[in-house]
């Protein structure tokens, strides 16, 4: 076989849908003459039809299913992630009453102390935080984790947290007064209604 | 078809299994075929083409709608195929029980009782003729020429598929061509 390898690629141009329209008259006119070209060009398209043949190989019928088997389950996870991201603002307040709540229901738990929110004129005997006879505190007054007594005047609200007013039923008969309100917050969620009321009262003026 | 498939990538994107299932029965024997004309062995090929298709499902995020998916399928079974070939295992033992079943080897595989039609045996007698002589090719023409029979891509598709230059996939199929031409002639 002489001649020029021009042909041969031809022939594979025009196998792969790529000859141009005078490309192919050449090869045409050059395949007339040409008898070894011409039992190749044919070799190769007898080839190239048997590789076109449909393939007798066949997906087994129970070939989706095992895919389907195989397939990773779509996770619960997923759809909860993209609804938190379709909803921010949702999340976000979400997140602050969990952070909040935790960190409210932490400070309960761990102040065992007792502490009062001001310290003078008034006696503090082993957890009772006494009011003395005769004496007047004005403002309010907060103790945590402690009783109170009262027996002198308190000139303001009382708030006690985890702890109670000890002489309260014989409040009104005795010198003892509070000109303001009791509040006696012993729960948890007391505690964290407390704690809003008071988050809010700052925020907000009444 | 192409916007019939893909609406349901679209559905698949949004987390709809089942869409997959038109998506696997569409090309299920295709990708089977690419995968047989490589490895030559049907069990193997199987087990690729479901490999193909749940690496399909789990990357589907990373499939750009703006190309054709054919060739993204394709691409990532040719790959896994390549894989094989390259790190193959000891083949298989015959009498190795069969995977998912109780008791059966490999020998329950390989006869089949029912006589087949005359003219079907011919057939598979020459497509498995066929298929020899294209194993006999190096593998870099084995996975070009799978492509543009298997499912007629065209060399821009096989080019895309394979990642691979035009010119180095017109070279390759030329040389296939020539190579299956040589072996195919007697027949």
């Amino acid at each position: 076989m002489s001649c020029s390898k021009r042909y041969i690629e031809l022939m594979h141009k025009y196998l792969d849908h790529e000859i141009l329209k005078d490309e192919e008259d050449e090869l045409k006119q050059h395949l007339m003459q040409c008898k070894s070209c011409q039992s190749h060009f044919h070799e190769l398209k007898r080839t190239e039809a048997l590789l076109e043949s449909p393939s007798h190989v066949q997906a087994p019928d129970d070939f989706v299913q095992q895919v389907m088997n195989k397939l990773p389950r779509e996770k619960k996870s997923v759809s909860y992630r993209k609804w938190l991201k379709a909803h921010p603002i949702f999340t976000a307040a979400a997140i602050f009453f969990i952070l909040m709540f935790s960190s409210v229901v932490t400070q309960w738990s761990q102040d065992g102390q007792l502490t009062v929110s001001k310290q003078e004129g008034i006696v503090i005997e082993d957890d009772t935080v006494i009011i003395p006879e005769g004496r007047t505190i004005s403002g309010d007054l907060v103790v945590k984790n402690g009783d109170v007594q009262i027996e002198g005047k308190l000139q303001g609200n009382l708030v006690l947290i985890n702890g109670k007013v000890k002489n309260r039923n014989a409040l009104r008969a005795s010198a003892g007064e509070v000109t303001g309100q009791i509040e006696e917050v012993n729960q948890v969620f007391e505690w964290v209604w407390y704690h809003l009321k008071e988050v809010s009262g700052d925020i907000i003026p009444f | 078809m192409e916007t019939i498939i893909k609406q349901k990538i679209r559905q698949v994107k949004k987390g709809d299994q089942s869409a997959f299932e038109d998506i696997v029965n569409f090309y299920q024997n295709k990708v089977i075929q690419i995968c047989y004309r490589m490895l030559g062995n049907l069990h193997e090929a199987e087990d690729i083409a479901q490999e193909a298709f749940v690496r399909a499902y789990t990357n589907i995020h990373s499939f750009d709608e703006k190309r054709k998916f054919s060739t993204w399928l394709y691409r990532i079974a040719t790959n896994l195929s390549i894989d094989r070939i390259r790190k193959k295992k000891p083949d298989y033992y015959l009498d190795a029980e069969v995977k998912g079943t109780e008791g059966l080897t490999m020998y329950s595989q390989l006869s089949m009782d029912e006589p087949l039609p005359e003219e079907k045996v011919e057939s598979m007698e020459l497509n498995d003729y066929i298929q020899k002589q294209i194993l006999s090719l190096p593998e870099k023409y084995r996975s070009v020429i799978s492509l543009r029979y298997v499912d007629d891509l065209s060399l821009q598709e096989i080019s895309e598929a394979l990642e691979m230059p035009m010119g180095t996939v017109k070279t390759r199929i030329h040389r296939g061509r020539e190579a299956l031409r040589k072996k195919l002639r007697d027949l």
